[in-house]
């Protein structure tokens, strides 16, 4: 699964938890949840728990606390996928 | 400076009427909305019947942002954040604000947090993937769950309280707001209550053997508070939110006031004196409709309306009993007295609430919604009250009215609800 195939899918992920959609418009690598989109920090715990059974991982609780960029998240569920 | 209190905003989801003006034709006409559940009959409970307000989960979506209402499995939440908004709203507050309005409190209550969201979180944890609960869960099943979410919709910061006091819970937010707002520690205050019985709290009840179970093919017959063939409660679900504002900010910013709180007053009966924890002290029910009264150095006989408990249990006669005595009205001159329980049944910690919004649209409206399903009173209640129950609605001048309710654990509430006079 590649970094843009990976980046489409978590934007349905991140969806429920954005408030102001349009902020997904612009989403690059650089974007961060909590910064950018603007996402409650109690949510995180949610989009892991969605992201683990989208893509069908389990994502370990030191990986989860790394993904604050769109980047981390990428870098964590490829590594989870391709593993 | 004791200040004085007014109702200015009400919110309301009734199994007979879900907003306010379906609510006041429900009432005016006798309407039930009591029905027969089918799975009840399949879980075995002796009493199928419930009243289930008819609520549309995804009109939610104007209430709350759209990640708050992704998450949200509590229907008891629900209707109380329904309700609550509801009457901000009614009262002519905006919801979007982005300061702590520190002036304002909101008292919601209670019974029994969500079951069916804890039946998940333990059938989760049971089936050792606690990790997938997420960060929703705990605000839904915490007791505080319905006051955390309507204080942080609108930013209010004066006291939160969520209580809990069984069947007395709903008006005994009332209580706790009006006396907040008399003793000038807040200007407004949002209060109310809300249930969702779902199939494992109705369960529970049903063990009891204290709900109606003779009805379950004539649901609308089931409730009859007073009669002679009342043969216990049934449950009902609903939530209803009053705005109380202190008396001079309403008048300030020319708001419409729909009734004055002019007394109030809880208690407990000590579980003495023959009261039990399902059974109440008589002494503690007179006691705390006399201290309603005299707070508000209300005349016993100035009374135009008793909207009583009354929830269809051999109970009935005893509170009708305790009323004549701290009313010291006998069936002479005893007052009108009705139950809305014989409409929608009881809704447990919502039925305070609701049954308030219901005292205040007849003071605002001028009538007495009937009593259904008396068409056979008990003789006794008959010879204490000289047969004032209206069975039709009553359109007649209401000034006064006393309102009481009293939960398990033997804790009575009592509110007297007065037509609003600025020089009264």
């Amino acid at each position: 699964m590649d970094r843009q195939a990976i980046l489409d899918e978590l934007k349905k992920v991140l969806l429920p938890y954005t408030e102001n959609k349009e902020l997904l418009n612009g989403i690059t690598e650089d974007t961060d949840l909590l910064k950018d989109l603007k996402i409650n920090s109690a949510n995180l715990v949610d989009i892991i728990i969605d992201a683990e059974s989208k893509y069908n991982i389990e994502i370990d609780f030191d990986s989860a606390e790394k993904m604050m960029t769109v980047r981390d998240c990428i870098n964590v569920i490829a590594e989870k996928v391709n593993a | 400076m004791s200040r004085r209190v007014v109702v200015t905003g009400l919110g309301v989801l009734s199994p007979n009427g879900v907003g306010v003006p379906a609510f006041l034709h429900a009432i005016q006409n006798g309407v039930s909305g009591i029905r027969f559940v089918p799975k009840y009959e399949e879980l075995k409970f002796y009493c199928q019947v419930a009243g289930i307000p008819e609520f549309n989960w995804e009109d939610l979506r104007n209430y709350l942002p759209e990640v708050t209402f992704h998450g949200l499995r509590s229907i008891g939440i629900g209707y109380g954040v329904k309700a609550a908004l509801d009457a901000w709203t009614n009262a002519g507050f905006a919801i979007e604000n982005d300061k702590t309005l520190w002036d304002t409190g909101c008292v919601f209550g209670s019974s029994v947090a969500d079951t069916d969201v804890i039946k998940n979180a333990i059938e989760k944890v049971d089936a050792k993937e606690s990790k997938k609960l997420g960060s929703r869960v705990v605000e839904q099943i915490m007791g505080s769950g319905i006051t955390a979410y309507v204080a942080g919709r609108l930013g209010l910061g004066n006291r939160t309280i969520s209580n809990s006091a069984a069947c007395a819970t709903g008006t005994q937010a009332i209580v706790m707001g009006y006396e907040y707002i008399k003793n000038g520690s807040a200007k407004r205050m949002l209060v109310g209550s809300s249930e969702h019985v779902d199939q494992y709290t109705f369960g529970t009840f049903d063990s009891m053997r204290i709900l109606s179970r003779k009805f379950n093919d004539r649901p609308e017959q089931a409730s009859r508070p007073m009669s002679q063939t009342a043969c216990g409660f049934v449950p009902g679900s609903g939530a209803a939110a009053l705005m109380l504002e202190d008396m001079e900010y309403a008048l300030e910013r020319n708001a419409t006031i729909y009734a004055e709180i002019v007394g109030a007053a809880t208690n407990s009966g000590g579980q003495r004196g023959g009261g039990t924890m399902t059974a109440p002290n008589p002494e503690g029910i007179i006691q705390c409709i006399k201290t309603a009264m005299a707070g508000g150095n209300v005349d016993p006989n100035s009374i135009d309306l008793i909207c009583g408990h009354l929830t269809a249990t051999v109970a009935d006669r005893l509170e009708i009993q305790n009323w004549s005595t701290a009313l010291g009205r006998n069936e002479e001159n005893f007052p009108a007295i009705n139950s809305l329980k014989s409409m929608i049944g009881h809704c447990l910690s919502a039925a305070g609430s609701i049954e308030a919004v219901a005292v205040v649209l007849q003071v605002m409206h001028d009538f007495i919604h009937p009593n259904v399903n008396l068409e056979d009173p008990d003789p006794e209640i008959v010879r204490m009250t000289g047969g004032n129950l209206p069975v039709t609605m009553v359109k007649k001048e209401i000034n006064t009215v006393a309102k009481a309710n009293f939960g398990f654990g033997d804790v009575n509430t009592c509110l007297i609800f007065s037509k609003f006079n600025h020089h009264g």
